[in-house]
């Protein structure tokens, strides 16, 4: 490695709401540009294939399991769009005070868990 | 050169911050940085019309889906979304090669991957939405 001092990794910080906050956030990320894309591409060629390509579709992603990837993907995007917005305030300078910053990184995927009940919730009501 | 000169300071030599500059992981400065805010506010936009759109059809059904995706509006706002969602997502895993493929070798060939990819997915979600638009209404 580089002859010189790094910054100090994972292994060495004692745990806290932030650090939870900025790995979901990279999880969440990549899970969605890996599985997430996947879908997406797969639900838009469908589209554009016929309807025989959408009926494969649809049954696979309307079974019990589509669903829950679905709901998982969902919550990847509702969390990593919460910590995103944490990221634009952070980048502004504020929120940086440790009470502060503790606050918003426990809130954040309380946030996300909330918007995909509420988006699930207006699926199936409407 | 004169101490004060602005070169001076911008070298790579000579102060504090001239010599950690360009070490971080992406060798590079801030236009990846502000490239990832730029499309994020694409992707929020985006994204809330096709999930708002989600909430809104009445049904999932292959007529209802495409005749909702071949108006101009849904298939230009999906257009939107891929080309927002795609370049955001080929910075965000950039980042993490760069923080997790050491050697130089295996770095370079996991950016092609990525690259050919981000392409190759971007190429046939704007193909698709394409042939959707273009096909109108059956």
């Amino acid at each position: 490695m580089a002859g010189r001092p790094l910054s100090p990794h994972l292994s060495i910080w004692k745990w806290g709401p932030h650090m939870l906050v900025s790995i979901l956030h990279r999880v969440t990320g990549d899970g969605m540009a890996t599985v997430g894309f996947g879908i997406l591409l797969w639900w838009l060629g469908s589209l554009a294939s016929g309807p025989l390509a959408y009926a494969d579709f649809l049954a696979v992603m309307g079974s019990p399991v589509g669903i829950i990837v679905l709901v998982l993907i969902s919550w990847a995007f509702f969390n990593h769009a919460a910590s995103g917005i944490r990221h634009f305030v952070l980048d502004l300078g504020a929120g940086y005070e440790l009470e502060t910053n503790r606050r918003w990184s426990v809130a954040t995927p309380i946030i996300g868990v909330a918007l995909t009940i509420l988006f699930w919730v207006a699926i199936l009501l409407t | 050169m004169d101490r004060n000169s602005p070169l001076q300071n911008a070298g790579a030599k000579g102060t504090a911050i001239g010599n950690v500059r360009g070490l971080g992981a992406a060798h590079e400065g801030a236009g990846h940085w502000l490239q990832q805010r730029f499309t994020a506010i694409g992707n929020l936009m985006a994204v809330s019309f096709l999930l708002i759109s989600f909430i809104l059809l009445p049904d999932y059904s292959y007529l209802t889906v495409h005749a909702w995706l071949s108006d101009l509006l849904p298939a230009f706002a999906l257009a939107l979304l891929i080309v927002s969602t795609f370049w955001h997502a080929r910075l965000g895993l950039s980042v993490l090669i760069e923080d997790y493929v050491d050697d130089a070798g295996n770095k370079f060939a996991a950016k092609a991957l990525l690259n050919i990819a981000i392409i190759a997915g971007a190429g046939f979600g704007l193909f698709s939405i394409a042939r959707i638009a273009l096909a109108g209404t059956l």
